[in-house]
């Protein structure tokens, strides 16, 4: 035990020397929470417009300022002619034209009828969709104001409800998913990377030849990422909780013994890593396409897993983080206990045990 | 006779802060002498070889290599000069015709002169076989002495070598100080570090560093009998013992 | 000019025998190029709806029944109440519920006026929001078809209407895929140019080799393009081969010119290897520089505008992006491969883009220079 403690602490001096990769282990979490909480939002806002406006009447000018006082919009520039709309789309510069023909108001009073053109740029499709939407929206209630809101018969009126998140804050969305991700980073690939950068400078075997059972050697490389990570877990709940407004909703207690076994899954999947290869780079790369890629693509924070094609739908059951996602979502979020997720939390388990012996026998048949 | 003097320095400095790693050393290296360059680690060899070789500027004294200024010529000394150090320096993933034909494209050496020399090289080194292998694939001893032979393939003036030998067994070493001799009697200036102090007796003269300084320099015999000693080994010891700055 | 070729000599001896970088350059990119844009599919469809139905007439069914035929819903349960729904959505097996109240029909009827309610799992918000938009439009129709039942009457417009007509320009089926694909392929061009070329100089560091160059009579900045060049090449070969698999692939070609891509990509490769420079400079070991390449990179990437649209963070974050070059490309890529701007449209960018090269290549010679 007194040997293995001694390990330790030596993978800490390696750790707390390098200042700059503490730094950045460290800072990681940091930045992702505050880039995913306050910079990407899918919320559409300040949206840039052009209005090429051919009736220039009473009519056309107040439906303009209706859609200049919405903070969905803003009017970047007033177009002459219709063919000044694609140039001004091709340069990027604005993502939807508006275009109301001559003659707006008095169609409007004469033909009860008037026409609006709403072209969107559609290279993003939902952005085109929900700028169409919430120009619909804003022309509606346009026309809603000058009736005198008349009500039309036999109205089904709908009501909603947002469960869970009703501000739609994107951060509900992706702390657990940054969780994960930062877990996946420190653990598995640090981990993998450390143990073969031993391995390359040769320094193994010194380690190996000590009286130091081969195994604790290994785990003791991983005693400091995982503490690592929990220091990591405990900056994301906090800015989650202080910064974000995220609330912890379910037990703390359950959410952290999730996050331990996720650790542990995730350094059992570095330690089987490093066991099968020799060299940094190729250590980076299969933890970069093994795990961080998947981890990303397939976990279901970034993308939703159902739009998926079958066999990509299938391949997520492997990924570790898809079942960790889940459970923080369901136990941070919606504030549910043990009774919801202990499906998801008996198969971390299983890829936990499944990636230990996996290790242990291949370090075993090197060792031979 | 007096000889060519290829290497001169005269009070040559360096501090690194409040730290002198260099304290103000002189002296001379002949062409075609095998100058050896002895003293324990830390004493301050290697920030001596690199401002010599141009990788560092002194932060005082003077010093010339090869008859450049080693404030302001570089360059020029980087082209007369060969350099082969502690860490293997070699490519691994490339093949040993490739690392060859590497260092001297870089040297700016014709195409015909590379061409012949490597087929020359080869047979001498035995490595005919080896060619067109990677030279990871090789033994230590061969790969110094492949490394040896690049650094001094283009025919330098002087050719720097920073502990050589270390970790070669003894057979490799005895004909690795035979290709320096051969060297040396091409009229290649060879200054050398090393740590066996049987080498230190091959050298024609030799300069222990103590402190940053050199304590002492002379041939190997005359050195013996200054400090009474049989070996070089004692005088060695002798001087490192007073070294006050613990190894590195 | 000679020494340069035997510098590109060496390193492309280097690159090609070593299998794990090759598996990096080409395996990796083209993985995600073909995997990336199938799960980074933001086009809803397979909502799972959970109803409970209270009403149970026929207008309550007709309704149900149009909800599913429309394709972006997967009825997923019948429950009898929202407790029981709730649970459906607490075990993820529904996105949405929708409830019809008791007596729906007769007070639609009686009253005119009816009221349906929808909750929506938001954890998601883009989901969310285009899930509750899509079922809304559903029930507006559903609602013309009833009025115009009920009103019989030879249709003549009793109020004023103003009829808006959406047009989708440059993606008029609306794909996803042609949205993404571009990006993705910035990445990928990224990948090489900044990762590869700072993890290969720190290699030469590591290994020792680096001192050997430095007492080489090498010029300083013959060895940089030396090592520039082949990554400024293989980024070029990678985005060439990104812009055949998504021909091949998702049928995307590029509506602008492949000149203006490539003019365009040549600049900011290596503006690009010029950070992987500075980077390399910097960075003791090999960890260190994938470990400062991969936070640099994550910083980028999120604020690139890939997924999310810039012009909706806020202020800071928006002139963060004004430093970003990733950003600019992936702006650039996406307006000549669907729009079809040319150098002209896209000038502006591109004297940026000049600009970061130029400054960020400076700075890693003359740190390199400080630092050997």
């Amino acid at each position: 035990m007194k040997q293995f403690l001694s390990f330790v602490k030596k993978e800490f001096y390696h750790i707390f020397r390098d200042h700059r990769t503490m730094f950045i282990l460290l800072g990681m979490p940091v930045v992702q929470i505050i880039i995913f909480g306050f910079a990407l939002t899918n919320e559409v806002k300040n949206s840039r417009i052009a209005v090429l406006d051919m009736a220039k009447d009473e009519a056309s000018a107040s439906l303009i300022n209706e859609l200049e006082a919405s903070r969905y919009f803003e009017i970047e520039k007033y177009l002459l002619s219709y063919q000044e709309v694609e140039a001004e789309f091709k340069t990027g510069r604005i993502h939807m034209a508006v275009i109301l023909p001559q003659n707006f108001s008095s169609d409007l009073l004469h033909l009860n009828t008037a026409q609006v053109q709403l072209i969107a740029d559609a290279s993003d499709p939902n952005m085109a969709n929900t700028l169409t939407n919430y120009a619909s929206a804003i022309i509606m209630d346009y026309l809603e104001r000058i009736t005198d809101g008349r009500k039309l018969p036999y109205t089904i009126k709908t009501e909603y409800r947002m469960l869970y998140n009703p501000q739609m804050k994107g951060a509900y969305n992706f702390v657990p998913g940054v969780m994960a991700m930062v877990l996946m980073l420190v653990c598995t690939m640090m981990t993998a990377i450390t143990i073969v950068r031993e391995k390359e400078t040769g320094t193994m075997e010194v380690l190996l030849v000590s009286p130091v059972q081969p195994l604790k050697i290994v785990v003791a490389k991983a005693v400091p990422y995982m503490l690592l990570s929990m220091v990591n877990i405990a900056t994301i709940l906090l800015l989650s909780v202080f910064v974000l407004d995220v609330p912890i909703n379910g037990s703390l207690l359950l959410l952290v013994l999730e996050s331990i076994l996720f650790t542990l899954t995730s350094l059992a999947f570095g330690l089987f890593i490093s066991s099968v290869t020799n060299s940094q780079q190729t250590a980076m790369f299969i933890s970069l396409t093994g795990m961080f890629l998947p981890t990303i693509m397939l976990s279901g924070f970034m993308f939703p897993i159902e739009n998926m094609p079958g066999i990509l739908q299938y391949i997520s059951n492997v990924v570790p983080a898809k079942w960790y996602y889940i459970i923080v979502r369901s136990v941070m979020i919606k504030g549910t206990g043990l009774a919801t997720v202990w499906k998801e939390t008996l198969i971390l388990f299983g890829m936990l045990l499944f990636l230990l012996f996996m290790s242990i026998k291949t370090f075993k048949i090197r060792l031979a | 006779m007096e000889r060519e003097k290829v290497i001169t320095t005269d009070r040559l400095t360096k501090r690194f802060g409040d730290f002198t790693a260099v304290d103000a050393i002189s002296f001379e290296v002949e062409k075609g002498e095998i100058f050896g360059f002895l003293g324990a680690n830390g004493a301050g060899k290697t920030t001596a070889i690199r401002m010599l070789c141009g990788l560092s500027i002194p932060t005082d004294g003077k010093a010339t290599v090869a008859g450049f200024d080693v404030y302001r010529q570089t360059e020029q000394i980087k082209r007369s000069i060969g350099y082969m150090s502690q860490k293997f320096s070699l490519y691994e993933d490339l093949t040993v015709r490739e690392n060859i034909r590497f260092y001297a494209g870089i040297y700016g050496k014709s195409n015909r002169f590379i061409k012949d020399k490597t087929e020359r090289l080869l047979l001498q080194l035995h490595l005919q076989e080896e060619a067109n292998k990677l030279v990871k694939s090789l033994p230590l001893g061969w790969k110094q002495k492949l490394a040896f032979s690049v650094a001094i393939f283009h025919e330098p003036e002087i050719v720097f070598l920073d502990e050589p030998t270390g970790g070669v067994d003894p057979v490799t070493r005895r004909e690795f100080w035979n290709m320096i001799y051969e060297a040396a009697e091409a009229g290649i200036t060879i200054f050398v570090t090393t740590h066996y102090m049987d080498e230190a007796e091959y050298c024609n003269r030799v300069s222990i560093m103590v402190d940053g300084r050199i304590d002492a320099l002379d041939t190997p015999r005359n050195l013996k009998q200054q400090f009474e000693a049989s070996t070089m080994d004692e005088v060695f010891l002798k001087l490192a013992r007073k070294a006050t700055r613990a190894g590195e | 000019m000679r020494t340069l070729l035997f510098l590109l000599q060496k390193e492309f001896r280097q690159i090609f025998r070593d299998k794990a970088i090759l598996r990096i350059i080409f395996a990796i990119p083209m993985i995600q190029l073909i995997i990336l844009p199938q799960a980074a599919d933001y086009e809803m469809k397979n909502i799972r709806l959970s109803v409970i139905d209270h009403d149970r007439s026929e207008y309550s069914r007709k309704l149900v029944q149009k909800v599913t035929a429309s394709g972006y819903f997967l009825l997923n349960s019948y429950t009898a109440s929202y407790t029981e729904a709730m649970h459906e959505v607490e075990e993820d097996r529904a996105d949405l519920i929708l409830e019809i109240p008791a007596r729906f029909e007769r007070t639609l009827v009686r009253e005119n006026e009816a009221m349906l309610y929808m909750s929506i799992n938001a954890i998601n918000g883009v989901k969310a929001n285009l899930g509750g938009a899509y079922l809304r439009t559903i029930i507006q129709d559903y609602n013309q078809e009833i009025r115009l039942k009920w009103l019989q009457q030879p249709r003549f417009s009793p109020e004023t209407r103003i009829e808006v007509t959406p047009t989708n320009w440059y993606n008029p089926l609306m794909h996803y895929k042609n949205f993404m694909v571009p990006g993705i392929l910035v990445i990928l061009v990224t990948m090489v140019g900044s990762f590869l070329s700072s993890l290969n100089i720190v290699r030469e560091k590591e290994v020792g080799t680096m001192e050997q160059i430095n007492v080489t009579p090498i010029r300083k900045h013959l060895f940089i393009l030396g090592k520039l060049i082949p990554f400024w090449i293989l980024g070029l070969v990678v985005l060439t081969t990104g812009l055949i698999i998504s021909w091949a692939l998702y049928g995307i070609t590029p509506v602008g010119s492949f000149f203006t891509i490539y003019v365009f990509a040549a600049v900011y490769l290596l503006a690009l290897m010029g950070l992987g420079l500075i980077v390399s400079t910097y960075a003791d070991s090999q960890q260190q520089a994938m470990l400062i390449s991969f936070f640099l990179m994550m910083v980028f990437v999120l604020l690139s505008g890939l997924y999310t649209s810039i012009e909706s963070m806020p202020k800071w974050a928006h002139y963060i992006t004004y430093l970003n070059p990733v950003a600019y490309f992936i702006e650039v890529i996406r307006l000549v491969v669907l729009k079809g701007a040319g150098l002209h449209e896209i000038r502006q960018q591109l004297l940026i883009m000049l600009g970061f090269a130029v400054v960020l290549n400076t700075w890693a010679v003359l740190s390199y220079q400080k630092r050997s």
